[in-house]
C-alpha cells in the first residue's frame, strides 16, 4: 500500500536578495497504481517540487510535510528516502568520472535493498533492462553519464527504475529533449514500472507530448508555486488547445 | 567546481611585444657545484618547498653510505648492475641534464656509482622491471644516481619503487633511443617520515615514446622534478601523475617538457587529494615551446579534490611560447572539493554519503591508474587508494568489500 501525501508544502530557495518562496502550498496525494501527471509552465516550480521530495541541498522546506505511507520523508536523508522507495528520474543525470554504469547500478541496487543482488540474476536483469531501453550491453563500462547523448541519459534513468525498482517514481521532465523514437522507448519503460503492482508515478511535464504514451489518471495544472487546477486526462487536452495562458493571467 | 583554461593566444599576445621575459625555465646549467648557491627559499624553484624539513639534502648535508636496499629483477636481454669509476661517470649527462640546482650537481659530482639499466637496442621487455628501494634509517642522508638507457626500438616497463624510510636525494636520468616505447613509473610508497628529494630527467629520441608515472603517497616530504626534452623531431612524452596527501604531508610535483624539436607532443595529467591539517600538495606544470619547436603539440591538466579541511593545494600551470606555428597547447587546472551535484545524484540512487564520497574519488583516480598501463600495479594502486580514503573519508564505514571487481 504505497502512498505518497504532499501537504501544503511550502519551499524557498537562496538568491543574492535573501530566500525566495518557489512552493507555495501544495497539496497532493498519489495512491498506489496512480500516476498523476503535474503539467505548468517555465518557472512555476514544478522541477522544485521534484528536487525537494528527493532532498537537494538547495531547497528549504519552510511547511508542510510529504509522508510515504505515513513516514516522515522530510527527516530522512536524500539517501534515506531512496531506501524508503522514493526515485527522481533527472532532468539532467549527473556525470560521475571514472564510475561505470554496472557499477554504480550495483552499488545503488546494494544500497537499496541492504544487500547485494544475486550475481548470476542480477547480470541478466542489467542486460535485460539496458536492452529493453536499447542500450547497448557494452554501455556497462561507459562511465556514468559521461558523454551520453541527451537520449542516452533519459533512458538510463528509466533503466534505473527498472532494476532499483522503488514504491514511487517521480520524473522530472523526462519527455524533454527527446525525438519521437527515444520518447516511445522511455514511455514504454514508464509503462512496464507502471504495471508492477501497487507503484505511483508523479510525472512532471511542460508539453502534453509524453501523455500520449503515458496515460495519466489525474493532471494537475501547476502555476506559481502551487496546483491551480485539477482534474482528469481530459485537463491535458484542454491545456494543449489553450496553453496556460489563462493560468498565468489569473495568478498575476 | 572551478575551472580554469587558458588558451595558447593569450599566452602568445603577452610574448614579444615584451621582449625576452625573464623565465625559469631558462636556468644556465652547470655541473660545477660552485657554481650553485645554497637556495634560501626565495626562488621560483624553491618557493614552496619547507627547506627546514629537507634535512640539508638542497644544501650541503653529507651524502653518507647508504641505508636503503636496492634490488630488483632482471628480465632475459637486460643489463642491470651497480656501476662505479669510470662507467659511471660516462652515465653523467645520458639525459642531457645539466644540473640547475646545487643539490643535483652535487649528486652528479659526488655520488661515486649509478645503478645502471640498459635496455638494447630492438629488445623488447615484456616483464616490467621493478627496482625496489627500501628505506632502513631515516637518519641517514643519502643521494643516488640512476641511469636508464634504452636503445632504438625497444620496448620496456621500469618501475622505481620506494618504500621504508630514507633521506635521499635521486638523480634518475632516462635515455629514450629513436623509435623506443618506454613507460617509468616512480612508486613514492615511503614510510611517513621519509623525505625525498628526486629529479627524472628524460631525453627523448626520434619518434619516441616516453610514458612517465609519478606515484606519491607516503614521505613527509616528497618533491619529484620530472623533465623532458626531445632529441629529435617526432617524440612523444606522457607525464602522468598520482598523488594523496595526508596531514603535515608535503607533497610536491613539477613537470617540465621543454619542447627543443619539431612535432614533439605531450600531455601531461596530474591528479591529486588531500585530507588532514596542513596536508599540503604543489604542482607546477612547466612547458616551453622554442622556436624550433615548429608543429609541437602540448597539453597539461592538473586536478585537486580537497577531502577535508585544513589542506592547501597549489596548481600553476606555466606555458611559454616562443613559436605560433603549432599544432595545439592548452592547460587545465582545478581544485575542488567534492561536488555537491554528484554526491545529490549518487544518494538520490540510495547510496550513503560516505559510499558516494568514496565512488567519487575512486572514479577520480580511475582513469589515471588506466592510463598507467601496468596491470601489475593497478590493483595496488587502488588498494593504496582505499587505504587512504579509510583514515578519512570512510573511517567511519565498516566494509569496504565492494569495491574494486569491476564487471
Amino acid at each position: 500500500m504505497s502512498k505518497l501525501v504532499i501537504t501544503d508544502l511550502h519551499v524557498t530557495v537562496d538568491t543574492e536578495d535573501g530566500p525566495k518562496e518557489i512552493l507555495k502550498g501544495v497539496t497532493l496525494t498519489i495512491k498506489e497504481g496512480e500516476t498523476h501527471a503535474i503539467m505548468g509552465p517555465n518557472g512555476s516550480g514544478k522541477s522544485t517540487l521534484a528536487y525537494s521530495i528527493a532532498g537537494h541541498p538547495k531547497y528549504t522546506i519552510t511547511g508542510g510535510s510529504v509522508t510515504l505511507d505515513g513516514q516522515d520523508v522530510l527527516s530522512l536523508s536524500v539517501d534515506e528516502r531512496a531506501r524508503a522507495g522514493m526515485f527522481l528520474a533527472m532532468q539532467y543525470p549527473v556525470e560521475v568520472p571514472g564510475v561505470s554504469v554496472s557499477n554504480f547500478l550495483r552499488t545503488a541496487k546494494t544500497a537499496v535493498d541492504g544487500e547485494a543482488p544475486k550475481l548470476r540474476t542480477w547480470v541478466k536483469d542489467v542486460n535485460g533492462a539496458l536492452e529493453r531501453l536499447n542500450l547497448d550491453p557494452s554501455f556497462g563500462t561507459r562511465s556514468v553519464n559521461e558523454g551520453f547523448s541527451g537520449g542516452e541519459k533519459k533512458r538510463h534513468e528509466i533503466a534505473q527504475l527498472e532494476l532499483l525498482d522503488p514504491k514511487v517514481a517521480v520524473l522530472d521532465e523526462t519527455d524533454s529533449g527527446l525525438d519521437i523514437d527515444a520518447l516511445k522507448i522511455v514511455a514504454e519503460g514508464v509503462n512496464r514500472f507502471r504495471e508492477r503492482e501497487g507503484k505511483g508515478v508523479l510525472l512532471i511535464t511542460h508539453y502534453t507530448r509524453i501523455l500520449r504514451y503515458i496515460e495519466p489518471d489525474y493532471v494537475h495544472v501547476f502555476v506559481d508555486g502551487k496546483v491551480a487546477e485539477s482534474g482528469g486526462k481530459e485537463l491535458a487536452d484542454a491545456l494543449e488547445a489553450e496553453g496556460y495562458d489563462k493560468y498565468l493571467s489569473a495568478a498575476r | 567546481m572551478t575551472v580554469t583554461t587558458d588558451s595558447v593566444r593569450s599566452a602568445l599576445e603577452q610574448g614579444p611585444e615584451h621582449g625576452k621575459v625573464e623565465s625559469h625555465l631558462h636556468p644556465a646549467g652547470s655541473f660545477d657545484v660552485a657554481d650553485h648557491e645554497v637556495p634560501t627559499g626565495r626562488e621560483e624553484i624553491w618557493r614552496f618547498t619547507p627547506l627546514k624539513r629537507l634535512k640539508g639534502l638542497h644544501a650541503d648535508a653529507e651524502f653518507m653510505p647508504s641505508a636503503t636496499s636496492c634490488t630488483w629483477n632482471t628480465p632475459e636481454g637486460v643489463r642491470i648492475e651497480g656501476v662505479s669509476g669510470d662507467e659511471a661517470r660516462a652515465l653523467r649527462g645520458i639525459s642531457g641534464l645539466v644540473p640547475n640546482t646545487r643539490w643535483a650537481a652535487r649528486v652528479l659530482a659526488e655520488v661515486p656509482s649509478s645503478l645502471l639499466i640498459d635496455v638494447p637496442a630492438d629488445t623488447e621487455v615484456a616483464e616490467p622491471i621493478v627496482v625496489d628501494l627500501d628505506g632502513e634509517d631515516v637518519t641517514v642522508t643519502e643521494a643516488g644516481h640512476v641511469a636508464l638507457r634504452f636503445g632504438a626500438h625497444s620496448k620496456a616497463i621500469v618501475v622505481l619503487n620506494h618504500t621504508g624510510s630514507s633521506t635521499i636525494a635521486a638523480v634518475v636520468e632516462v635515455a629514450v633511443g629513436a623509435g623506443a616505447d618506454v613507460t617509468v613509473v616512480s612508486i613514492q610508497d615511503w614510510a611517513d617520515d621519509a623525505v625525498h628529494l628526486s629529479h627524472h630527467q628524460a631525453l627523448v629520441g626520434r619518434d619516441a615514446s616516453y610514458k612517465h608515472a609519478a606515484i606519491s603517497f607516503g614521505g613527509d616530504v616528497v618533491r619529484m622534478d620530472a623533465n623532458v626534452t626531445y632529441d629529435g623531431p617526432g617524440g612523444s612524452a606522457e607525464l602522468l601523475g598520482l598523488y594523496f596527501a595526508d596531514a603535515g604531508q608535503h607533497i610536491e610535483h613539477r613537470i617540465f617538457a621543454d619542447h627543443t624539436a619539431p612535432r614533439t607532443k605531450s600531455h601531461a595529467v596530474y591528479k591529486g587529494a588531500l585530507q588532514g591539517e596542513k596536508a599540503h600538495t604543489v604542482w607546477v606544470g612547466n612547458v616551453l615551446i622554442r622556436k624550433v619547436a615548429e608543429g609541437i603539440e602540448t597539453y597539461e591538466e592538473n586536478r585537486n579534490l580537497v577531502l577535508t579541511d585544513g589542506c592547501q593545494a597549489d596548481s600553476i600551470p606555466n606555458l611559454e611560447i616562443e613559436t605560433g606555428e603549432i599544432e595545439g597547447a592548452g592547460h587545465a587546472s582545478t581544485t575542488a572539493r567534492f561536488d555537491d551535484e554528484q554526491l545529490f545524484y549518487l544518494q538520490s540512487r540510495g547510496v550513503s554519503e560516505q559510499e558516494a564520497q568514496r565512488l567519487v574519488v575512486h572514479g577520480f583516480f580511475n582513469d589515471l591508474i588506466r592510463k598507467v598501463g601496468v596491470p601489475s600495479i593497478e590493483d595496488r594502486l587502488l588498494t593504496t587508494v582505499e587505504a587512504e580514503l579509510a583514515k578519512n573519508v570512510l573511517k567511519d564505514v565498516g566494509s569496504l568489500a565492494a569495491f574494486g571487481s569491476e564487471s
